[in-house]
């Protein structure tokens, strides 16, 4: 790999192999135009290089056609890479249905991964062949871009707010994670790798325990591989969110139930409708009084500063688990969703 | 003095009509750059606006809706006492001009003074953002927003109030001394182009900031 | 036509500093211009010696990453805002356009002074920024990380940006007055040289959007200084809001660097071919459909932020809109040469090098407009390598192209043609080695702002660096020939180049007041003469 002069990643994922193509039409259409106009200019230039004696150059003032022709064609093609690169983005937009969530948190200067089934990486994503991954991310502090060239993937990880991209890996691997927007004084050693497995191997070193950190040293005391969900449980029970949030909560309830909640439309005090989705639940617990509910008084106290962004993904996997009985949770969080005290995150 | 029949013609210049039409077109261009100036204050305020409707109309209820609206009916008047010096120089009233210009001042510093009389107290009721800010209603976080940017627009509008209320006391000094005349009254009629921006900054803050919520 | 050195001209008719620092001559201006930016390119350069150096090895070990830091961002701050936006406009713009329309001077002569003290002013904070202690925000000053992170100089920087700014309003309001208002009789809108309409278009932008970036720095001065909380989300506020006030000046301001520059080609391809320009209207209000579409594309910048899918579908499509008129451009300029009669003196060099290379910059500018290739190259070096060819590809080129091909008329001097051929030559070679390899680097991943890199991005870095060494020589020559010229060189008559042109009606150097009777215009653009029905000028070796 070193012996040469690399010209392009490696293709390690369903829509690298789209994205390169494009990349190569381009390049012919450069090369077409490129190769072109440096052929005219160095043409004209010797064929009609001045000589004593020449006659004198004619007044061309230009040719309607040529300027028509020169203008709509090269719209026409512009016109058409736009359509390509916009299906890609498409694609690229939205995640399949059946994608695995891995949550992200970028900081200065790492990357805090976290998988539903509990174990955490730091500056490591280890993810099966085949499968969706959907990444949800934030940035605890400035703004991050999470890059994987391999994958042609790459998305802003912005403080306040999630973002989400997915890839689907094709290639067992180790491929470069970069950090893709300047971020202070480690941005260039913000970086890590991407490990694609088999998925037999993935499912292994699922169950095994600790957070893994890069170069596969032991694993970190103390932390067991706790489902987000989980740890969540744990949270809403330290913080006394259950003093106020009950599961069947009577007339005189301080706060909504939050069973069933995540998905669902809300009105709020000043009768808008927005959906409880991941942003929504993470705002109201940093600002509750942003878009509060109606029918309530305004007495949650905000929890910014008391909580970190993971332990803010924790509670919000914890809320989405709460579905009402009957509902089938999804993986990772049945534990929690039987109510069964979990240890310490 | 002499009154000037002809206008000293810089040197650049054809005639004193092409001067004219160039410091004309000059003051306008430089009021379009304005009001792109102010133009980004406005979209961070449209869009803070709209994602904060709760915090936003909480805030502006602690704004002074009777000084602001006092404040505008000032500047309106001054906006009409400057059409009427930029009149009377027309006219070559030099008298009328210089009085015009100093109502003109003396409202602009009317304006002035009720928004600092504002500024103090919204100091004192804790208002101002920054590590003092203190506020009762919902969404604190994004009320304080609300300020900055009430702090900023103001704050901008009424840096161009004093430059401006400069600008006319120039103006008031050489009016006096009867550097215009019917032949030549360009800095009358610029400067009063750049006082009418200036109020209709106003006409849009007021509403805006103001008047949200209250129907 | 006047003929010969002017007995008095405007160098010479009063002496004394005095006599220049408080000059309203536009073309004193103009060289005072010419040697703040120099001053200041030199000085970016010096940053991009440090970035180049860094970046032989994969490992940190020249300087470190702090240091790195504000290495590129200095860099960007002063090639941007202090070279490559007022370069043309502020040197050869402040020079010709009131001599291209018959005008002895622009319409605000005092605000054009005040307009070069701004800059110096702006300079000054942005140097004593530097000088103590830097900036290390990227150019771009990103928030939260420029309003609440960083611990370097952001508050001086932004000052000095916000000031500078105001020389490019200035500027541009009193080119707009100008041409307008101050044209020769029978100088009408279509018989313009077509460097006068690439600076209405250029001065148009500079109007409508440098406000902008004045009130955004100015926000991120407020927020830092105050803690109050407009860009960072930690206190309400939003961080992509900042880009998009940014980045809306910011990418029109990639067209007030190289519209100046094409106007310049224009002038330049024309004399060289002895030929009107094939398609004067048609470049003429390309001139003007850039400066418009350049208004509607910045989210292009922003795919990746986290703007909705829709947003990003508009922006692109407009960004491929945009490079049509450019590409109109180089097809009719390309076009000029056929059956012209062509020479290649250094200026026609450096115009020809920026028609390859500003093609191959907005070539690239495709793929970056392309959504789904847009996600894999943002934030890499294929990003920088697009914008140095198009910046310093094309921008620079002209820029130089230009300075060579007015010198004469400036100062009365010829330069020495075979230093400067080669020089010209010295640049493309060197240019080309630097940053065809980024593209290269870019798809492979490397990201920008990284010190430090996976080894297998050494090869090209290495060539990227040696290319810049070779540049940086090519660079030096310029500065050493033109400088030596004005004492030693023969000196230069009205129209060394038989052009076309009210400029080179005039003496070289032209006296103050530039036309002694106000010309009067009766012909098209471009009307040259047989060269045969012209007696040859004595071409001084």
């Amino acid at each position: 790999m070193h012996s040469k002069i690399p010209l392009f990643p490696e293709q390690a994922s369903t829509l690298a192999a789209q994205v390169d193509l494009l990349y190569f039409f381009l390049i012919g259409v450069s090369l077409f135009f490129g190769v072109l106009i440096a052929t005219l200019l160095v043409t004209f230039a010797i064929r009609y290089r001045r000589r004593v004696g020449d006659p004198v150059p004619p007044a061309i003032e230009g040719f309607l056609a040529l300027e028509l022709l020169w203008t709509v064609i090269p719209f026409g093609l512009a016109m058409m890479i736009f359509f390509w690169g916009a299906v890609i983005y498409f694609e690229m937009a939205r995640p399949p249905d059946n994608a695995h969530e891995v949550f992200v948190v970028g900081k200065q200067w790492m990357w805090k991964l976290q998988h539903l089934e509990g174990r955490r990486e730091i500056n490591e994503l280890h993810v099966p062949i085949g499968q969706p991954i959907k990444l949800t991310m934030t940035s605890e502090d400035v703004i991050h871009s999470f890059y994987v060239p391999a994958f042609r993937m790459k998305a802003d990880v912005l403080p306040g707010r999630y973002t989400t991209t997915w890839f689907e890996a094709t290639k067992v691997g180790e491929y470069h994670l970069f950090c893709a927007e300047y971020c202070g004084t480690s941005h260039a050693g913000m970086i890590g790798r991407i490990v694609v497995m088999e998925p037999a191997e993935y499912q292994a070193w699922l169950s095994e325990s600790g957070p893994t950190v890069p170069g596969g040293a032991a694993p970190v005391a103390g932390t067991a591989g706790v489902p987000p969900a989980e740890a969540g449980l744990a949270l809403f029970q330290q913080f006394s969110c259950v003093a106020c949030h009950q599961d069947k909560p009577t007339p005189a309830a301080v706060g909504p139930s939050l069973v069933g909640l995540f998905g669902k439309q809300v009105t709020l005090q000043d009768g808008r409708q927005v959906v409880a989705d991941d942003a929504y639940l993470r705002e109201s617990i940093l600002d509750p009084t942003a878009k509060m509910v109606s029918g309530y008084l305004p007495v949650m106290p905000t929890f910014q500063g008391q909580l970190d962004e993971e332990q803010i993904r924790q509670l919000i996997q914890y809320i989405k688990s709460l579905k009402p009985a009957g509902e089938t949770a999804s993986p990772g969080v049945a534990a929690a969703a039987s109510g069964a005290p979990a240890g310490a995150s | 003095m002499r009154e000037l029949t002809t206008p000293y013609v810089a040197h650049q210049f054809d005639d004193a009509d092409q001067q004219h039409e160039a410091s004309a077109l000059g003051m306008w261009l430089f009021l379009i750059t304005e009001i792109m100036f102010f133009g980004g204050l406005f979209t961070a305020y449209v869009v803070y606006r709209s994602a904060f409707p709760a915090a936003f109309h909480a805030a502006s209820k602690e704004l002074d809706i009777g000084l602001g609206a006092f404040n505008t009916v000032v500047l309106l008047t001054s906006s009409l006492t400057m059409a009427l010096s930029v009149r009377a120089a027309q006219i070559g009233k030099r008298g009328m001009l210089v009085v015009c210009l100093l109502l003109t001042i003396a409202l602009g510093l009317t304006f002035l003074g009720v928004k600092a009389y504002e500024y103090q107290h919204k100091w004192h009721e804790h208002l101002v953002p920054g590590p003092y800010f203190l506020f009762h209603g919902p969404d604190p976080t994004n009320a304080q927003l609300f300020f900055s940017l009430y702090f900023a627009m103001t704050g901008l509008h009424a840096l161009h109030m004093i430059i401006g209320v400069g600008l006319l006391g120039v103006l008031t000094v050489r009016g006096a001394q009867g550097m215009f005349s019917r032949f030549y009254y360009t800095p009358v009629e610029l400067s009063g182009l750049y006082w009418h921006f200036v109020d209709l900054v106003w006409i849009f803050l007021f509403p805006l900031l103001y008047l949200l919520g209250r129907h | 036509m006047a003929t010969g050195v002017a007995e008095t001209n405007y160098l010479n008719e009063s002496y004394g500093v005095r006599s220049w620092l408080l000059t309203r001559d536009h073309k004193r201006i103009a060289l005072l211009y010419l040697i703040s930016v120099t001053v200041f390119f030199f000085l970016g350069s010096l940053f991009a010696i440090g970035i180049r150096l860094e970046l032989l090895t994969p490992t940190g070990d020249v300087v470190q990453a702090d240091t790195y830091n504000k290495l590129f961002t200095m860099h960007g701050v002063i090639m941007v805002f202090f070279f490559l936006i007022p370069s043309i406009p502020a040197v050869l713009g402040n020079f010709l356009v009131p001599m291209m329309i018959g005008a002895k001077d622009l319409a605000f002569p005092r605000l054009n002074l005040l307009s070069w003290y701004i800059y110096m002013i702006g300079g000054t904070f942005t140097l004593w920024a530097v000088a103590t202690g830097g900036v290390d925000t990227g150019w771009t000053f990103y928030t939260p990380y420029s309003s609440t992170y960083s611990n370097t100089n952001v508050i001086a920087t932004a000052l000095g940006v916000f000031i500078t700014g105001f020389s490019s309003i200035l500027t541009g309001l009193n080119f707009i007055v100008t041409i307008h208002r101050m044209r020769a009789p029978g100088l009408t809108w279509f018989r313009l040289p077509l460097f006068i309409w690439a600076h209405y278009a250029t001065s148009i932008i500079m109007v409508l959007g440098t406000p902008v970036i004045a009130i955004t720095v100015l926000l991120v001065g407020i927020e830092r200084a105050f803690r109050i909380g407009i860009f960072d989300p930690a206190l309400g506020g939003d961080p992509v809001l900042f880009q998009h006030l940014f980045w809306f000046y910011s990418h029109p301001a990639v067209y007030i660097m190289i519209l100046p520059s094409m106007g310049v080609v224009s002038e330049i391809i024309t004399c060289f071919s002895r030929k009107g320009i094939f398609g004067y209207p048609f470049i003429a209000m390309s001139s003007l459909a850039i400066a418009l579409l350049g208004f509607l594309v910045w989210g292009h910048h922003m795919f990746l932020s986290s703007q909705s899918v829709y947003a990003a579908l508009i922006f692109s499509i407009l960004s491929f809109a945009v490079a049509i008129p450019s590409a109109v451009k180089v097809f009719n300029w390309t076009a000029t040469l056929y059956r012209g009669s062509v020479s290649f003196e250094a200026p026609m060099i450096y115009a020809m090098g920026f028609i390859g290379l500003f093609t191959i910059g907005g070539l690239t500018g495709l793929f970056l407009a392309s959504l789904g290739l847009d996600v894999h190259v943002h934030d890499t070096y294929f990003v920088v390598a697009h914008f140095h060819y198009i910046m310093v590809g094309g921008a620079l080129m002209g820029y130089l192209g230009g300075l060579h091909f007015w010198w004469p008329k400036m100062t009365g001097r010829m330069y020495p043609e075979t230093w400067a051929r080669m020089a010209a030559v010295v640049v493309f070679i060197g240019f080309n080695l630097t940053f065809f390899p980024q593209f290269v680097l870019g798809y492979l991943g490397m990201p920008r702002r990284y010190h430090v890199y996976p080894e297998e991005f050494q090869v090209l870095n290495v060539m990227s660096t040696a290319g810049a060494s070779i540049l940086g020589f090519g660079y030096l020559l310029p500065l050493a020939y033109l400088v030596w010229s004005l004492r030693y060189a023969p000196h230069a008559h009205a129209n060394p180049w038989r052009a076309w042109g009210l400029e080179w009606t005039t003496p070289s150097p032209p006296p103050t007041e530039n036309f002694a009777v106000t010309p009067v215009v009766t012909e098209d653009a471009y009307a040259y003469a047989p060269h045969d029905a012209v007696p040859e000028e004595p071409q001084v070796a």
